[in-house]
């Protein structure tokens, strides 16, 4: 059996990768170009709002040298979890982008789009049926709730990647993927051991970092019927057991199990070993099919509008009582915005976060050092639209002059910019962390195919 | 007295997923990896970072020499209350635990 060369260009699509380790990856002869297009990383803001994280020209300008590479390589590009979160309109996005792109460089292609969002009803059918189960944790679900969901993707796996490639297409746009899926279906697909296409596939996921240099993006992983070979494409990035060994304990909650439609993998046995100094050799891994085959479903919902307000204190006497100071001050508003707006505390949310104190880490934060300024970021959510704008403008004054005693004058602190206020419109929230069970894997995912 | 992160190579820490966060303590030598098992236990871990001790998963891998803790987050990511939402500042927390 012929082994099958996955190059991964990059973790994902919008952060760079080495031009001169990507033209090295091809002159590899991989069998597929695959790189991953988001995740849920970057919080609930893209699945809620179905956009992507990245600006579209680096994502633009990223994927003409992977057309322009794979054009040279006559291979299938592959890209998973289209615009950050995989909703049907960034698959919409990124053929868009694709076909523009195409007539630039006089390339005819045809593009095999895997669609992964899920209608409310389609869900809520489900979910009475019992057929969606949660993870832990997960937040409690109930009808209403998937009513609110603006966004809902179901995961898909190595069977719906393999079923785009045997359309014969020569660039996949795939909605939500796992990570993996898109990396280990080819090789699946062409007999390679299963424990190991997938083991594979997680080290090679995230691009480069599992070597000495993750910025310079592109592995070229090569599996077979027993193991993978992972191989960093740059000249300055190297792969040592202990790069490739620890990439399993980056953002897994367990460094040995990994969970994918159809079954999890398990890499207990796993033993990494040098072939060179650059080059790491993998065997061990085991893969345990499981008797029903479950997606994971992601989803958000809109959890209200939010504004927020930011003022510095640099006089010492307050940055010693900030913490008082905001007490005081958010008793008197709350006060405040029940007199003048009518609103109760239940209508919406106060939050002070005292930047030089303690905003990242809160009631964890040990330190008790006296800095030399405070930020005072105020954030207001709402759950009815453009209300928290009314209540920043509300407290905007009195974050200004508030005083802590009675006895001084006015106080006037440092507002850094005008408009004090900044609207951040609405702000969602991850409302799924649950399976959905199928009885065909492609019961919950489209294909659909054009050409350009 | 001296801190956990002097003791080590390096402490990260990283959202997996949305709901989870994992710490990973590289010790660097097989004698800080013995001292980190032996003298770093579970008890310390969730006060410090005040979660029930029962929802903290504990991995010690001798081959890499790492000790790595996961546990479910308090507040989801991206929440209106969440600080950090990729939780990767949580590590300096350990990295200035006294040990």
């Amino acid at each position: 059996m012929k082994s099958t060369k996955v190059l991964v260009p990059s973790g994902v699509l919008g952060l760079g990768f080495d031009l001169k380790a990507l033209n090295t990856g091809i002159k590899n002869k991989p069998d597929i170009i695959a790189i991953d297009g988001g995740s849920t990383d970057s919080g609930p803001f893209s699945l809620g709002s179905g956009t992507s994280k990245y600006s579209r020209d680096s994502v633009r300008s990223e994927w003409k040298s992977l057309m322009k590479a794979r054009n040279k390589a006559k291979v299938p590009l592959i890209i998973g979890s289209c615009g950050t979160c995989g909703t049907d309109s960034m698959v919409d996005w990124m053929e868009e982008i694709t076909i523009e792109v195409a007539k630039e460089l006089n390339q005819n292609l045809k593009i095999a789009k895997l669609y992964c969002e899920q209608k409310r009803d389609y869900i809520k059918i489900n979910y009475k049926n019992s057929r969606i189960t949660s993870l832990n944790p997960a937040p409690n679900l109930n009808v209403s709730l998937i009513d609110e969901m603006t966004h809902i993707v179901a995961l898909a796996g190595a069977e719906q990647i393999q079923e785009c490639l045997k359309t014969g297409a020569d660039i996949i746009l795939a909605g939500r993927t796992t990570d993996t899926a898109i990396i280990s279906a080819l090789p699946l697909m062409n007999g390679s051991d299963p424990g190991a296409s997938w083991h594979g596939a997680k080290i090679a996921e995230c691009g480069a970092l599992c070597s000495s240099n993750p910025t310079s993006g592109v592995v070229l992983v090569e599996f077979d019927q027993i193991g993978f070979t992972v191989e960093a494409m740059s000249e300055n990035a190297f792969c040592t057991p202990y790069t490739v060994a620890s990439h399993m304990l980056y953002e897994n909650a367990d460094p040995y199990i990994l969970s994918e439609p159809g079954g999890y993998m398990d890499v207990t046995n796993a033993c990494y070993s040098s072939i060179n100094n650059r080059k790491v050799r993998v065997q061990g891994a085991n893969w345990h099919t499981s008797k029903k085959y479950n997606v994971k479903l992601e989803g958000a919902r809109v959890y209200g509008y939010q504004t927020s307000l930011l003022v510095i204190l640099r006089e010492n006497f307050y940055v010693k009582n900030a913490m008082k100071w905001t007490e005081k001050l958010s008793r008197f508003l709350k006060k405040e915005i029940k007199l003048r707006m009518k609103l109760n505390n239940s209508d919406y949310s106060l939050d002070f976060r005292h930047i030089g104190i303690n905003s990242t880490l809160g009631d964890l934060e040990k330190s008790e050092r006296i800095p030399v300024e405070v930020g005072v970021l105020c954030i207001v959510t709402s759950k009815r639209n453009k209300i928290s704008t009314e209540i920043a403008k509300l407290i905007n004054p009195f974050l200004l002059h508030f005083p802590l005693t009675t006895d001084e004058e006015l106080p006037t602190f440092a507002f850094p910019y005008s408009p004090v206020h900044s609207d951040r419109g609405y702000v969602y929230e991850f409302s799924l962390n649950h399976l959905l069970e199928l009885n065909n894997p492609m019961d919950a995912f489209q294909i659909k195919i054009s050409e350009v | 007295m001296s801190i956990l992160g002097e003791k080590v190579k390096k402490i990260r820490s990283k959202n997996a997923g949305p709901f989870w966060i994992t710490v990973d303590i590289f010790c660097g030598s097989q004698e800080a990896y013995r001292d980190v098992c032996l003298n770093l236990n579970n008890e310390k871990i969730a006060n410090l970072l005040m979660i029930n001790i029962k929802d903290l998963k504990r991995f010690e891998i001798e081959k890499l020499n790492v000790v790595k803790f996961s546990f479910p987050r308090k507040i989801i990511q991206g929440h209106i209350f969440d600080r950090d939402m990729h939780g990767a500042q949580l590590a300096i927390l350990l990295s200035e635990m006294e040990f």
